[in-house]
């Protein structure tokens, strides 16, 4: 066992961890927080996206070891969920109805958050490239490219007014 | 599935990091972004006892300037690699090359020198290092020594890093001002190249290197390519005899995605497509 110490969506967690456990094994069955979802288990479909020190990461090809004294922000830590709130990307994904089954809605809004972040106003295709490490198996990604188009016009707007 | 369990040591020195590997050699593993090692250790395809993370060692981190050469410490992220002013100064085709890595988040993970020290001959960072002469600078227990390009790359997934050696960093001889482009061949967005071509030019064109990925076992330099481009105009006439050439003495694998001989005809038409890239044409 190794011990960790680290902050998930703004708290502070301590545990003594399996050096093998996954990051995204430790956010859902240690912490619980299972908007975190399993995709593919190959790092392939981005399903588990969160952001480790402000930046996307697939959680299930990092170790929680390697988050000691780090700082990682799960699809729950994203707006505050207790006082009903949703971060202006979510938003947006429900206004432009960016999902059908929704299984991969969190690991999407979290790289988009991430794009979004480093390109303001990203074209069509920016954004398509942007969430390339994204699979999406129901919709053809049209409405999440919508999406994430739409959040980065509400948000600009949101700035200038 | 999760990996077996192994010890994990976190050194915050590369001496820490050598005496570590030093006492248990075969047995240990380097961890550095891990979005290779990770996906191997999940699949059991390899079961270290020890994995050895460098991640908590910050010399290893960064790109500096010295004189006619770039220094790329092995833990960069290739998301760094590609956004750094001094990368698109003067070794524009590796920010080309390392965008194209895998996706995003890998990219925010994943190193320059685990990259480089995995060698998977479809990695896209291959070809590029070669390509611009990079010299591989690794430190074991007798210190530290230096490996040039054609010397690193050895056979599949095999370099010169000895088993109680580390990749610490990566100089790169400065091309300033050089057009560069990555042209890379695939079958679904952010997966490895069936064939890639890494190009850099000065002038269009008064010289040419030219690396080539996934074409053999390991990455290639196609040096008749880049001697026929000498002098060449940067027209699709003027560098088709050269790009025929991109094939000459390559080894490609035949796989699902494609035969030998196909691998060899993409080479040649995407040494094309990258060296007009390149010249800006």
């Amino acid at each position: 066992m190794t011990k960790i110490e680290l902050t998930v969506d703004g708290a502070s967690v301590s545990d003594d961890v399996e050096p093998r456990m996954l990051l995204v094994q430790y956010l859902r069955e240690k912490l619980g927080k299972t908007g975190t979802v399993i995709g593919c288990d190959t790092s392939n479909c981005g399903a588990c996206t969160v952001h480790l020190d402000g930046t996307s990461v697939k959680s299930c090809n990092v170790l929680a070891v390697q988050t000691n004294g780090r700082t990682v922000t799960t699809i729950e830590g994203l707006a505050d969920a207790a006082e009903g709130e949703l971060h202006p990307v979510q938003e947006s994904f429900r206004e432009c109805h960016g999902l059908q089954c929704g299984f991969c809605t969190p690991g999407m809004i979290m790289q988009a958050v991430d794009l979004l972040a480093e390109n303001p106003h990203p074209s069509e295709e920016e954004v398509r490239l942007g969430m390339e490490g994204n699979l999406c198996r129901c919709t053809g990604y049209h409405n999440i490219v919508k999406s994430v188009l739409h959040a980065a016009e509400q948000t600009s707007a949101g700035a200038t007014s | 599935m999760i990996p077996v369990e192994f010890d994990y040591l976190a050194p915050a020195s590369v001496e820490e990091a050598l005496a570590a590997l030093g006492e248990h050699g075969d047995d240990a593993k380097i961890l550095a972004g891990g979005q290779s090692l990770l996906p191997v250790l999940r699949m059991r395809l390899n079961a270290p006892e020890v994995v050895i993370d460098l991640g908590g060692i910050a010399s290893l981190r960064g790109i500096r300037d010295d004189g006619d050469a770039l220094v790329i410490g092995a833990m960069t992220t290739h998301h760094d690699v590609r956004d750094d002013s001094l990368v698109r100064e003067h070794a524009l085709l590796l920010s080309k090359a390392a965008a194209e890595v895998a996706d995003s988040q890998i990219r925010h993970r994943g190193t320059f020198g685990g990259a480089l020290a995995h060698a998977d001959p479809a990695g896209d960072l291959g070809a590029p290092a070669l390509a611009l002469g990079a010299q591989f600078v690794i430190a074991g227990p007798g210190g530290t020594r230096t490996v040039e390009a054609a010397d690193f790359f050895v056979d599949l997934f095999e370099t010169a890093i000895g088993d109680d050696e580390i990749l610490t960093e990566v100089r790169i001889p400065k091309h300033t001002g050089w057009g560069a482009h990555y042209e890379k061949f695939v079958r679904v967005a952010h997966q490895w190249p069936i064939v890639a071509v890494a190009a850099t030019v000065r002038g269009s064109i008064d010289e040419a290197r030219v690396g080539l990925t996934n074409m053999g076992s390991t990455p290639l330099r196609a040096t008749a390519t880049e001697q026929a481009l000498a002098g060449a105009s940067a027209t699709e006439d003027g560098v088709r005899a050269a790009a025929d050439l991109a094939s000459d003495g390559t080894n490609p694998p035949s796989d699902l995605n494609g035969a030998a001989d196909y691998r060899q005809h993409l080479a040649r038409v995407l040494t094309g497509r990258a060296v007009l890239k390149a010249a800006g044409a």
